[in-house]
């Protein structure tokens, strides 16, 4: 009985402590830089498309709501030919950016994506595509590929030989050397 | 284990039995346990050399070290004592993958294999996650290797399974390994297409990315996305089971779907990519009229609901309506035509010539003595007698499982050894060059002919007249002797007929590809001849079209009697079934004829010459867009099933007929809601289909109370793909004709083989996921292989030998050349030929000379000349064809058809009348 | 003025002020809980957030006034009238001042009991009609514990009855002249306001809706309006519980200097803070743990302290 008229006094006296709630929208609150918020698709350091479009986020993602089509240049390189989040039914988890094996995909500390016609949430590339390469600089995955791409020729990439000269049976003979 | 020894191995100490003398691979995988593998194929057998299967042998209970062995060279033996999971057997497995990674490139994110790729699986498999070596990769230069397959040499971890399957299993030339040591190289000697009609497995046997699907990577999809359904080859008449996978509305590969009756692991190029007919922006998506006004030609459409009641009307009006059927529609949709327009005015829609042929094939295989092989059995053949029949372009998995025939005899020699034939090193070593007994007898010379013991060279009807000469020497009450057959052909005749007497298990194969009834009379009596001798003979027939077969059985008289029909004013109208009649059935004044009828309607997938003749044309449904029935040369009646739902008004034929019987008020289509209802109608009207009932469960088959569902677990993009026309997503298709579903939600487990929609397993993402689905692996899929017979040979049958007809010898003419048709894997076929990747490699029209009459008259290789009917030829030489005859391609797109074979005049008179 | 006029005009200030203050408490419950919870509560709304009540309101009626179709709906649409109409009639014989008051019946205090026990049908009805599983359980536990917690409630009232010797309730306030009734009474009073908020079964004795077990109880099934009557009445219920304290045991309207419905307005307004602050400090007790507290405690209690009251009353005489 008497817990009970203690509890009562104790919230009573919650009165005249400060109040917790920030005033969002007037006061803005603090957003960690690792905040999960609105998705983008970045650049590699050269100014092209990070995104490969390998599939493995929309495949991560438990939601479905990833959907893209790949293609390639005329040179090999691999880019989504659409690339399309519908943010009506994202649920920010993340698991897209982890997917992602070229940094391509990530999430920011924008949060602000309310609409009035549910439409409006589905981003298309576009919508998508940023001009920088994002939280993760320097990175550029055609780099590290074997994958021979515009402006990088088979054994360019980072810890490649050069291609194997195929008419030579000394041991180890490459093109560079003939 | 049919009457072989069976022995006790133990695997981690449990007791299993197993087949005495297997290797132990194909043992525990058959068993259920996991052992990565590279180099084993269960096809190609084991040759050690990737080392990735070790495990441990221990020689008794007692001992505790044991020793690292191959499982896939050691045999499994009484008492034989393995451990997979030993620690040591562990690591070794693991570091054997560690160095066959060293130079595997960061590529997985765009390499088309990735997500079905074997060496992801195996490096899982091991556990090698992390990456220690840190010198530099060595890299390879690409090749052009054609339109099929696409080559990214760095990827590879040389295993040699390519070459074991381009070379040793398929026959190719134009491939090999090249270099030495660390710098092999798996490719032809420079870029170039890859000649072998068999070059696409080469992306299912290729265990990591070097060789990949081309015609995917246009408009690449993972495997977890595509949606899947057991599907059936439509491109010749084997029947070859296939996977196709669909993805945001359009077809986007072939895959193989095993079958160990059919096609086994591996399926032709024209099956594997002639897929993209389907996606073809011409299609008919919608109802359309075609009207003509004077010279114009106007083309109008129909308002929702509109076409039906004008069809009825235009029916309702009719002086009579016939019916024309198709040899590449499913048994439902000809037979749902043929309650339309009655069994009277149901015509085949195949010219009087094959269909004849077909009723004999028919009628021989299904009352006579001899039994028709699946495509196994016919591996397994160690004699082989083909009769005009160029194998390799008409009927082209018939020609690879050949090639393995022929190694049946030589197999009893590696017997004799003691080699086993799973060592497939030691084996090919022992078998040398030494070949079966294959004839081939052809007009003119086939890729085939490499494999074979002789060949002979001649017009149909000489082919004909030795193949009645064989029978007769085989049994003396064969109608015969042939006469006046010239020396060589006699003796060739007795080293046939010997080889078939001596041969356990004889096999005889024509076909309707020359449409010569001689032909299919001479093999039925060679096969009835070999039964009467007691020999187990099997005889196969090649069939034209996929339901060639099924057509024939449903009977019908040939589209010359419809034209009757029509010309005597009986009849109309004309609905036409998925049938292009202008394209070489029948003689094209002859078809034009009968499309002048007052009204045409077709119901058809594409355009072609008929649809512009045709006054309304009904949009109908390719074999990825519905579920039907095909029945394959076997006489096996297979299911194929709807891989997705199409856009526009598109569905199946029989549901379009259906809705004009029901609009009609029709009685006999009334209960027709599913296929289920059509199908046992169909079985119950027609005794020679009875069985087509149990070709797969119902609708109402259900596995643990759920669906199949025909997309992965993992399907991606649900909510999203259709989100840029609507957010709001719509309802998923329902099926009500299968127990499959167009979902991802349903029964996770292996449903049965007649409804498996793909093959994968927990931790086995590639195409090698087909093991955990036999009970033995390279045996039957669980449950039984996929199909129902309708053909068995009878007990006691007798049928009577064919012979009033022993045809004349041919003889050549001065004037005139007798043109036969000449089949090509890529363009024979006209709805492959559509497909941008067989399209590219599609010969031109040409027509083939003897060198002694090219020079005659001098017209040298690649000259073009006109030749009426057909158009402009360029000369080919050919060497190989026999005097007086001369070849011209068959169905090429372009090439204005008459029926073939027949005399045409002498090129360099129609050269000075074209000019 | 005639007399009728000026009872029509008292009957119309009555309702429409009780109605006023029961709307005005869905926001002045919300701020109240958001002050002792440290937040804000709604502020967005006009200034301090008053207008949320406005927008409540347009939201209630407009929304879609849904009866399932398995429900029994005649009675389905009575019920929520009954509860609102019960506890406004209550208001007929609570006298705000010695002459602001509707009706001055002798009986105003069986009045009131034989109202509460009307209201009763409201919440059992509304859990049968709605023929869904959690609205009948909250119907079935809302009759057990008003009719138990009704029987203390008009025991702990006798006390007040017999000091001022009359059920008529402008006598016991004229009665309390000298000494509020809250102090001879004390076990009464207490009785009285923890039966009365079992009878408006407000938390901690919202077991009848119970959110965390029951959806929302007898009125799961409600939408629209009918929820919003179910919602007011609710509401009408606290301010009648807090009008009768102030009437029973506080002296009513009086109150030096300031004019009496003032004094009126600020004792009940105090309780009707005091519901509030019971709602925000306390948890919802088990059903066996609630009806155990009424029979086992506050019945002996009751019927205790009539007796003691009557024998100081018979010993003083």
């Amino acid at each position: 009985m008497l817990s009970v008229l203690k509890a009562i006094w104790a919230v009573l006296l919650h009165m005249f402590r400060p109040r917790v709630t920030v005033q969002y929208p007037e006061e803005r609150p603090h957003i960690p830089p690792r905040w999960r918020g609105r998705i983008i698709l970045s650049r590699d350091p050269d100014g092209e498309e990070r995104c490969v479009a390998c599939y493995l986020c929309a495949v991560a993602c438990p939601v479905d709501c990833i959907a893209l089509q790949a293609t390639e240049d005329g040179h090999g390189r691999r880019y989504p030919e659409f690339f399309r989040i519908n943010f009506s039914r994202c649920i920010f988890c993340g698991f897209c950016e982890e997917a992602c094996p070229t940094y391509a995909i990530q999430l920011t500390t924008d949060f602000e994506m309310g609409e009035y016609v549910r439409q409006n949430l589905v981003y298309e590339k576009e919508h998508l595509l940023i001009s920088g390469t994002g939280k993760y600089p320097g990175y550029n995955f055609y780099r590290v590929a074997g994958l021979s791409v515009k402006g990088k020729d088979k054994g360019q990439a980072e810890n490649e030989e050069p291609p194997v000269d195929l008419k030579s049976l000394l041991p180890g003979r490459m093109e560079s050397e003939q | 284990m049919d009457g072989k020894k069976t022995v006790t191995i133990y695997v981690e100490g449990k007791p299993h039995q197993v087949e005495e003398g297997k290797n132990l691979l194909d043992a525990c995988l058959s068993l259920g346990y996991d052992i990565p593998y590279f180099c084993w194929h269960p096809a190609m057998h084991s040759v050690g050399a990737c080392r990735q299967c070790a495990v441990k042998q221990f020689r008794d209970e007692k001992d505790t070290r044991g020793r690292i062995v191959m499982s896939c060279m050691t045999p499994a033996a009484d008492g034989t004592r393995i451990s997979i999971n030993d620690p040591e057997a562990v690591k070794f497995r693991a570091s054997v993958i560690e160095w066959l990674m060293t130079n595997h490139p960061h590529d997985c994110p765009v390499c088309d294999e990735g997500g079905e790729c074997h060496l992801q699986d195996m490096t899982v498999m091991t556990g090698h996650s992390y990456r220690r070596f840190r010198s530099r990769k060595r890299t390879h230069r690409n090749q052009y290797l054609g339109p099929f397959v696409n080559h990214e040499m760095n990827r590879c971890i040389a295993c040699y399974r390519c070459v074991r399957f381009y070379n040793d299993y398929a026959g190719g030339r134009d491939f090999g390994v090249f270099g030495a040591h660390n710098y092999v190289y798996f490719g032809r000697y420079k870029d170039g297409v890859l000649e072998n009609e068999f070059s696409g497995n080469l992306v299912e046997v290729c265990p990591t990315g070097v060789f990949t699907d081309k015609t995917l990577k246009r408009h690449y999809t993972r495997k977890w996305d595509l949606q899947t359904a057991p599907s059936i080859c439509v491109h010749c008449g084997l029947g070859c089971n296939t996977i196709p996978g669909e993805r945001y509305g359009t077809l986007r590969r072939i895959r193989n779907r095993y079958n160990g009756e059919i096609n086994g692991y591996f399926i032709c190029d024209r099956g594997r990519y002639g897929y993209e007919f389907i996606n073809n922006e011409n299609r008919f998506r919608f109802p359309v009229r075609l009207e003509r006004h004077g010279d114009g030609e106007k083309t109008g459409t129909f308002g929702s609901g509109e076409v039906i009641p004008h069809i009825k009307s235009i029916l309702q009006r009719a002086r009579g309506v016939i019916g024309i059927g198709s040899p590449r529609a499913s048994l439902e949709a000809n037979f749902a035509l043929r309650r339309l327009v009655g069994k009277e005015r149901f015509y085949q829609g195949t010219s009087a010539g094959e269909a004849r042929i077909m009723a004999d094939i028919v009628n021989i295989l299904g009352n006579g003595p001899a039994r028709t092989p699946s495509l196994r059995e016919t591996e397994s053949c160690d004699a082989v007698f083909v009769l005009g029949e160029d194998l390799t372009n008409t009927a082209p998995r018939m020609a690879l499982a050949l090639r393995q025939s022929v190694m049946q005899q030589p197999a009893r020699l590696a017997a004799g050894m003691k080699i086993p034939r799973w060592d497939d090193k030691g084996f090919r070593e022992a078998v040398q060059n030494n070949k079966g007994p294959l004839y081939i007898a052809h007009p003119h010379g086939t890729k085939l002919d490499d494999a074979a013991a002789a060949v002979f060279r001649g017009a149909p009807e000489d082919i004909a007249r030795l193949g009645f000469a064989v029978a007769n020497l085989l049994d003396d009450n064969a109608p015969g002797p042939v006469k006046d057959l010239p020396g060589e052909a006699s003796s060739l005749a007795e080293e046939i007929a010997r080889a078939l007497e001596n041969a356990e298990k004889p096999l005889v194969i024509s076909g309707a590809s020359l449409k010569t009834p001689a032909l299919i009379h001479a093999a039925a009596n060679i096969a009835f001849a070999l039964v009467k001798k007691g020999k187990p003979a099997c005889l196969s027939y090649a069939a034209p079209e996929c339901n060639s077969m099924g057509l024939s059985l449903m009977g019908g008289a040939p589209m010359e009697d419809a034209l009757k029909t029509v010309q005597a004013g009986e009849a109309d109208t004309v609905i036409i079934l998925e049938n292009d009649i202008l394209a070489g059935q029948m003689a094209p004044d002859q078809a034009e004829a009968l499309l002048s009828a007052r009204n045409v309607i077709l119901i058809d997938h594409l355009p072609g010459r008929t649809s512009s003749m045709a006054g309304i044309i009904l949009p109908a449904s390719t074999f990825a867009e519905g579920s039907g029935t095909f029945i394959n040369s076997e006489g096996r009646a297979q299911r194929f099933y709807k891989v997705f739902d199409p856009s526009g008004d598109i569905q199946e034929s029989w549901r379009w007929l259906r809705d004009i019987m029901v609009d009609m008020a029709y009685p006999g289509a009334s209960g027709w809601l599913t296929l289920d209802d059509i199908v046992s109608s169909l079985s119950a009207e027609i005794p020679g289909l009875r069985a087509v009932a149990n070709a797969a469960p119902p609708e109402g088959f259900r596995m643990a109370g759920m669906k199949i569902p025909r997309q992965p677990h993992r399907y991606s993009g649900r909510t999203s793909m259709n989100a840029a026309l609507n957010v709001h997503e719509p309802k998923p298709a329902e099926d009500h004709d299968s127990p499959l579903t167009f979902s991802m939600e349903g029964y996770a487990g292996q449903p049965p083989s007649p409804l498996i929609p793909r093959f994968w397993a927990p931790a086995w993402n590639s195409a090698q996921a087909v093991n955990k689905f036999q009970p033995e692996v390279n045996g039957p899929l669980r449950g039984g292989d996929p199909g129902v017979r309708l053909f068995e040979p009878k007990e006691n049958a007798l049928m009577d030998y064919f012979g009033k007809e022993i045809p004349q010898a041919f003889t050549p003419e001065k004037e005139r050349l007798f043109a036969v048709p000449v089949y090509h894997i890529f363009g024979s076929e006209p709805l492959s030929s559509l497909s941008p990747a067989i399209a590219g490699r599609i010969p031109a029209p040409y027509i083939a000379l003897r060198p002694e009459d090219a020079e005659k008259m001098r017209v040298p290789e690649g000259h073009v000349i006109e030749l009426p009917p057909f158009g402009s030829l360029s000369v080919r030489i050919d060497g190989s064809l026999p005097e007086g005859l001369a070849g011209i391609p068959y169905g090429l797109p372009g090439l204005k058809d008459m029926e073939l074979p027949a005399w045409i005049n002498s090129p360099a008179a129609a050269k000075k009348g074209g000019q | 003025m005639s007399e009728a006029l000026r009872s029509i005009i008292i009957i119309l200030s009555v309702i429409g002020g009780v109605m006023t203050i029961a709307a005005g408490l869905i926001w002045v419950e919300r701020r109240l809980l958001a002050l002792w919870q440290d937040r804000y509560g709604p502020n967005r709304v006009g200034a301090f957030g008053l207008l949320q009540v406005l927008a409540d309101m347009i939201k209630v009626l407009t929304k879609e006034d849904w009866i399932p179709p398995f429900a029994d709906k005649s009675v389905f649409f009575l019920t929520p009238a009954i509860i609102a109409i019960t506890t406004l009639l209550t208001f007929a014989v609570i006298p705000f001042t010695s002459t602001i008051l509707v009706a001055d019946l002798n009986i105003g205090v069986l009045f009131f009991l034989a109202m509460s026990s009307l209201g009763v049908y409201s919440v059992t009805l509304a859990g049968w009609a709605s023929a869904s599983k959690y609205s009948l359980l909250g119907g079935l536990r809302a009759a057990a514990q008003m009719i138990s917690y009704e029987v203390f409630m008009g025991l702990s009232l006798m006390g007040a009855v017999m000091l001022a010797g009359s059920f008529d309730l402008r006598v016991i306030v004229e009665a309390q002249r000298g000494l509020w009734y809250v102090v001879p009474q004390f076990a009464g009073f207490v009785i009285f306001f923890i039966a009365g908020v079992a009878e408006t079964h407000r938390l901690p004795f919202d077991l009848p809706e119970a959110e965390s077990e029951l959806v929302a109880g007898y009125h799961s099934e409600y939408s629209g309006m009918k929820f919003g009557m179910f919602f007011v009445g609710e509401y009408i219920g606290i301010t009648l519980i807090s009008a009768l304290i102030t009437v029973l045991f506080f002296g009513g309207w009086l109150g030096p200097v300031l004019p009496p419905v003032v004094w009126f307005l600020i004792k009940t307004f105090f309780f009707i803070g005091f519901f509030i602050l019971l709602r925000a400090a306390l948890p919802r007790p088990r059903y066996d743990q609630l009806m155990a507290l009424g029979w086992k405690v506050l019945l002996p209690v009751s019927l205790l302290n009539l007796a003691v009251t009557g024998g100081i009353m018979l010993a003083g005489r």
